[in-house]
């Protein structure tokens, strides 16, 4: 294994809602080049894990740990799994595209020149910048979804994290998007959440599968004996050069996605 | 003589009320409307006229004891909307009817004449002295203020809650803050319109501008120009007609809206039904995966 920095460490974190656990006794590490998928049965704790790093959501027992030399709880970038804000409020893409910038600045921030610039970037990089002007009851879903992909991307994190990406994505949009992730983990470590291990093995480095607890791999590759313990519902797994192999239905596991 | 300084008088005072009330309402309104805040702001209102009860029995004035009411209210409802076994429309239908039953049972044990009561239910510029207009003024270069140093932030916060915590920290604070603002800003509006009237000087002008533009900040600054040119139109029709200047400021607002929406018409319908659209293929989405 090579060396690399870590950002961010999750230590014996339990979670949940309520006094309800989600989460038992997980512990994680995230590396500054990770591209970790997160899987796991609906209600398993994939969004929970993601909150808890963002500090959305603070743990019932265990410590989120950031390596400030190099993360901040403010340096990452986050595309919910659908945004909680109401599309019909009186807002543009561009405003929330540059809601991202909020990051790094005070209460009173002032969009300047540059941030609109930065903005523009952004949007033409994603292909919404023909919609810059529209309010968001006027796009579909889709471009919605690029939309607060702008949102995750405009501050440059070093940790980006994705809540089930692939909801929205077109088949259009769909292999560039996964090709730009790609690109992405060149200078960010990429957290994603995914129903669809098809599709995200053939790009991920690793896997963390939870369901309560959280079993980490550090490679792409999940083998069979593996998934038992886990009681994880993954029917397919894809590797890069491997054709698509299809793995044993699980006895105890549901049947999602 | 006497009568023309009294005329001019009432038309100072009148365009003042107007100015400082369409400044009051025009952003406070923006806010709950684009929030979704109305109900809670109704309730809000009526829980205030507990406090005119209030300001009657003890001798003081009526719009302190509402502006106690009112914020106090309104902070109740957003610190029981975060408890998760409370329901919070349920909470505002609560105070809504405990605020007029504790304001009702507080004139009727007011011994004597309770003057202008009426003006506090539906409104009477007549009786707006010079304390209610400078502490309508005083609200108005605060609301100016808040929401232009903190613009960004109160977007970002009311568009999407759970995004802002992810930069800020505040977020609590900032709800707390614009609640309380909306409340005095409603309480001393009662003054123009009454506890009955006064929502629609909030809603109405928001609503009139988005029709024509989805920028928030656009809204904000039109609802105010909407709400001054209604509010002077009605102030003058009721002057004319000789009928209740709150009632008819509504009317004209109303009536105003409704031609917009006529005039719109095609437009705003299939915009809307893309809302729907939008949102049902949302929920679908939501619960694929709770939680």
């Amino acid at each position: 294994m090579q060396e690399h920095n870590w950002l961010l460490r999750l230590e014996n974190i339990s979670a949940g809602y309520n006094g309800d656990t989600v989460l038992s006794d997980v512990s994680l590490q995230i590396s500054d080049n990770d591209f970790m998928g997160v899987i796991g049965p609906n209600g398993g704790g994939k969004t929970t894990l993601l909150k808890v790093m963002l500090g959305l959501l603070t743990p019932f027992y265990g410590e989120v740990i950031f390596n400030r030399e190099l993360l901040t709880p403010y340096n990452i970038g986050y595309l919910p799994q659908m945004s909680e804000g109401d599309i019909s409020f009186p807002v543009s893409v561009r405003d929330i595209v540059m809601s991202g910038l909020m990051q790094s600045r005070g209460a009173m921030a002032r969009m300047k020149r540059a941030d609109r610039e930065r903005s523009a970037t952004v949007m033409k990089d994603l292909g919404i910048w023909h919609l810059r002007n529209r309010c968001l009851s006027e796009l579909s879903g889709g471009e919605l979804q690029r939309v607060y992909l702008g949102r995750a991307l405009i501050g440059s994190p070093r940790l980006l994290l994705l809540d089930e990406p692939g909801n929205f994505v077109d088949s259009s949009f769909e292999q560039g998007f996964y090709d730009m992730l790609k690109e992405l983990n060149k200078k960010m470590a990429v957290v994603m959440v995914s129903h669809d291990v098809g599709t995200i093995s053939a790009y991920v480095k690793s896997f963390a599968c939870v369901n309560g607890k959280l079993h980490y791999h550090d490679s792409g590759r999940i083998t069979n004996d593996q998934l038992k313990d886990y009681g994880c519902p993954i029917q397919l797994i894809a590797h890069g050069d491997i054709p698509h192999t299809v793995l044993q239905k699980h006895i105890d596991g549901d049947i999602n996605i | 003589m006497e009568i023309s300084i009294f005329n001019y008088d009432f038309l100072i005072r009148s365009i003042l009320a107007a100015l400082f009330g369409s400044i009051t309402a025009g952003i406070a309104g923006t806010y709950i409307v684009s929030r979704r805040l109305v109900f809670l702001s109704g309730g809000v209102t009526h829980a205030s006229f507990g406090g005119i009860g209030m300001g009657y029995f003890l001798g003081v004035n009526p719009i302190v004891g509402a502006a106690l009411f009112g914020m106090v209210s309104a902070m109740g409802i957003e610190y029981l909307s975060h408890k998760q076994n409370v329901k919070e429309d349920s909470a505002i239908g609560f105070l809504w009817a405990f605020g007029m039953a504790v304001g009702v049972i507080f004139i009727y044990i007011t011994p004597g004449y309770t003057p202008n009561l009426m003006s506090y239910l539906f409104g009477s510029l007549l009786t707006i002295g010079g304390g209610d207009l400078a502490a309508l003024m005083v609200l108005s270069l605060v609301m100016i203020l808040f929401f232009a140093l903190f613009y960004r932030t109160i977007l970002y916060i009311s568009y999407d809650e759970a995004y802002a915590r992810t930069f800020s920290r505040h977020v609590t604070l900032f709800k707390y803050l614009l609640i309380v603002l909306v409340s005095l800003v409603i309480v001393l509006n009662i003054r123009i319109a009454g506890v009955v009237l006064v929502l629609s000087m909030l809603t109405i002008p928001p609503n009139f501008v988005m029709l024509f533009t989805k920028n928030f900040k656009k809204v904000m600054i039109w609802s105010v120009v909407a709400g001054f040119v209604g509010m002077t139109g009605g102030i003058a029709a009721s002057w004319y007609l000789d009928i209740p200047t709150g009632a008819t400021i509504i009317f004209v607002m109303v009536a105003g809206w409704v031609m917009a929406r006529i005039i719109k018409g095609k437009t705003g319908s299939s915009r809307s039904r893309r809302d729907i659209k939008n949102k049902l293929y949302r929920k679908e989405v939501i619960y694929k995966d709770v939680k």
